[in-house]
């Protein structure tokens, strides 16, 4: 676990985000980050991308641009989640001048699973938790200095059972 | 006796544990016995791990199909009978090779008998800690120390608490601990008297916002992470490591409050402070791991050097090195059930570890006197159980054992009882690595079959599957034992079947290492038909009989029933040295 363990965080947590996320205030960071606010240049829910069905479509119509890995993003994941219904994701990094983060469940129905605008001057972390169908590679994306970047991590989700 | 002790002195060559190339080879000297080992080093770790409550001495079969793949290909621990008294130089009819592996089993468990015993263990762990002085030693215990017979499911492990403090346990970690609940944990934490070490425990964030009760309620660990110990003149920290995956391979009503997991990041961050602030001397993990995740682990953290390993009751004589960023890690694992002991014997200088030997010591019940206050302890506890469990419900006509990595004859007995009692189609069972063997001949009692089933969950169950919902069950299953990723391996075996038959392709990825799914009768499992399913150790509540009742019923009015007719088929295993093709 991370610093996500303050009374603010925890009690954010109780409150329960719209849809897919919950959402967990890191340390000073505010986050303006609802579906409601769009990772693009204006402020519109990115409806478009949410409707996608796999991670190419979803990072296209979200960012309409590539994305390279990189190793100044810190994605904490799971590697075999607890339960599927809520899996705790964290991104952090330290790239400059991050202006969005956004998360991609790539084997969900609908592959944006959350997109967060970040406003200037914050603490570029987020850490909310993601529903997952079914085992997936989960991509962050952050978009800093104009440029978009990523990390990957596989969570296995499994029906489980059966321990030595 | 006397002919035993001969069999013993004869076989018990020094080859057979001869140390790898990075430690020093073990000298050979065949006047020394068995259990006077040689002195070195300022620091001694007595290791032992999985012994499954097992209080009386036992017979355990080490597996015949232990199947490693891609880059686990024919390496420790993933070797079985010839290959492996190849690799280690262990002559076949030797005391050892009966210890270590399944070779000609039935022969020779005549010659060497049973093995453990927590009485004879107390013997040869006094004994080593008496050769080099209490203070230059350790006892570590890995785990699965609370579960697996039907006394300590009974008394949720509460004996076991009883028997680890009279052994002398300086630190343990878990497993199956946690399957008792918080509650019965605390209760039995309290009385131990040892450290109870999980560094990769947290509390939930829910739990954390309720102030639920944890050791450092800073980080949200529910245990104290690490202990340092002052051995032969040198500060020793060692870090435990609970098994990662409890609340997925267990129901989670169990450790509602509690989050696993593997947590590199956290134990590197542990480690660097033992050695930075705490200025440690070694660091050793007592890890329940799992070996092929210990070896994973051991190239990705640094700092580490030696990492004690169990859950995947793997006896591995000699230590696997693993070289990482900054240095050498040594990974073990050290069997199951009681029938080894590890001696890690440490040469530790200012800030490292200068030397190191080890040696897993095979536990021959014969060769030891049971220690009497240990003797008396387990005759005390086992008394009020006496009668009622030593009900002989069958006699066995054929070695039963369960270990490998996709059926043995205890489990198709298992299964036979569930699929018969309960009136199903298909019977599956678990595939647990723990569970005693049986010699033909021998009475199996309700004591028995409760070494094989005691669970804290045994709540037998009958539902209705589709084929592909069994379909999807197994490739599941079997992705958390053959995945190529050790992090996503839990480290248990194959679930067992009875009434339906099928190929496996252990080297394929999920969805395609199941095939030819066939019934009893020789029909094709159809994807979309419904099939009446029986079995136990669900991860939802269930309210059927515990499965030993079920059993035991069977065995009481059918007996044991004809081998399991149901097979798997293995593809693509020939040549793999963790395949020994049944004789």
């Amino acid at each position: 676990m991370t610093a996500s363990f303050g009374p603010l965080a925890n009690r954010r947590l109780l409150l329960k985000g719209a849809g897919l996320v919950a959402l967990i205030g890191l340390g000073n960071a505010v986050l303006h980050a609802a579906p409601a606010f769009a990772a693009t240049n204006d402020n519109k829910y990115p409806e478009d991308a949410f409707r996608q069905k796999n991670a190419t479509d979803a990072i296209k119509a979200l960012y309409g641009r590539d994305h390279e890995a990189s190793d100044k993003i810190k994605l904490d994941a799971p590697e075999i989640a607890e339960n599927g219904g809520v899996v705790p994701i964290a991104v952090t990094t330290t790239l400059p001048d991050v202006t969005s983060i956004a998360f991609i469940v790539a084997e969900n129905p609908n592959a944006l699973a959350a997109s967060y605008k970040i406003p200037e001057g914050t603490v570029p972390a987020v850490a909310n938790r993601l529903k997952m169908a079914k085992t997936s590679s989960v991509i962050a994306l952050v978009e800093s200095g104009g440029k978009l970047y990523s990390a990957t991590k596989e969570v296995k989700v499994t029906v489980g059972g059966c321990g030595g | 006796m006397t002919m035993r002790r001969r069999d013993f002195l004869r076989v018990s060559g020094a080859a057979a544990l001869a140390a790898p190339a990075l430690l020093r080879s073990v000298r050979a000297a065949e006047t020394v016995s068995l259990y006077d080992v040689e002195k070195f080093g300022n620091a001694r770790i007595l290791h032992m791990t999985d012994t499954h409550a097992q209080l009386k001495p036992v017979y355990f079969r080490e597996p015949s199909v232990n199947i490693g793949i891609g880059e686990m290909w024919g390496r420790p621990p993933h070797l079985v009978e010839r290959a492996f008294l190849e690799r280690y130089g262990i002559r076949p009819d030797s005391a050892e090779a009966y210890a270590f592996t399944s070779f000609e089993f039935e022969k020779y468990s005549g010659r060497f008998g049973r093995m453990g015993g927590f009485a004879h263990l107390k013997t040869l762990i006094d004994k080593l800690r008496a050769d080099v002085g209490d203070r230059r030693a350790l006892l570590l215990d890995g785990g699965d120390l609370w579960q697996g017979s039907g006394l300590a499911n009974a008394m949720h492990g509460a004996d076991m608490v009883s028997a680890a403090n009279l052994l002398g346990i300086d630190a343990m970690t878990g497993h199956w601990e946690f399957t008792y609940g918080e509650e019965a944990l605390r209760a039995n934490l309290a009385r131990f008297k040892g450290e109870f070490l999980a560094q990769n425990v947290f509390l939930t964030e829910e739990a954390a916002f309720n102030d639920a009760k944890a050791f450092d309620p800073g980080s949200g660990r529910v245990f104290k992470a690490s202990m340092i110990k002052e051995i032969g003149g040198a500060r020793i920290a060692v870090i435990g490591q609970a098994f990662p995956y409890v609340p997925v391979a267990h129901p989670r009503r169990f450790t509602p409050d509690w989050t696993f997991g593997i947590r590199e990041e956290e134990l590197q961050k542990l480690v660097d402070g033992l050695r930075g602030a705490d200025k440690v001397d070694a660091v050793i993990l007592l890890s329940h791991n799992g070996m092929d995740v210990d070896l994973k682990l051991a190239g990705r953290v640094t700092g580490i050097d030696v990492i004690l390993g169990g859950h995947t009751h793997d006896a591995v004589p000699q230590p696997v090195a693993v070289s990482n960023a900054k240095g050498t890690t040594l990974v073990t694992n050290a069997g199951s059930n009681g029938k080894f002991l590890a001696v890690l014997d440490l040469d530790v200088g200012k800030g490292r570890v200068a030397d190191a030997r080890y040696r897993l010591l095979p536990v021959y019940s014969e060769l030891l006197k049971p220690d009497p206050a240990m003797q008396a302890l387990i005759d005390q506890t086992q008394q009020p159980q006496v009668a009622a469990w030593s009900e002989k419900l069958a006699t066995s006509d054929r070695l039963l054992y369960r270990r490998g990595n996709f059926e043995g004859p205890t489990d198709d007995m298992i299964c036979e009882a569930l699929r018969s009692q309960l009136d199903a189609e298909i019977a599956l069972s678990p595939g647990f690595r723990w569970g005693t063997t049986l010699i033909a001949g021998q009475s199996i009692m309700l004591e028995d079959v409760l070494a094989q089933t005691a669970i804290s969950y045994p709540e037998t169950y009958v539902q209705r599957l589709t084929g592909a919902q069994i379909k999807d069950v197994l490739e599941d299953v079997c992705d958390n034992l053959f995945n190529a990723d050790p992090y996503l391996q839990q480290g248990g075996d194959m679930v067992r079947l009875e009434g339906l038959s099928y190929r496996c392709a252990p080297a394929e990825a999920i969805g395609r290492r199941i095939s030819d799914l066939t019934l009893a009768n020789g029909r094709a499992l159809e994807p979309g038909k419904t099939y009446k399913i029986a079995g136990w150790a669900s991860m939802t509540a269930q309210d059927g009989k515990p499965v030993w009742e079920v059993v035991a019923t069977h065995l009481r009015s059918v007996g044991l029933t004809s081998a399991g007719t149901s097979t798997v088929t293995l593809s693509g295993v020939d040549g793999n040295p963790g395949f020994a093709a049944p004789s």
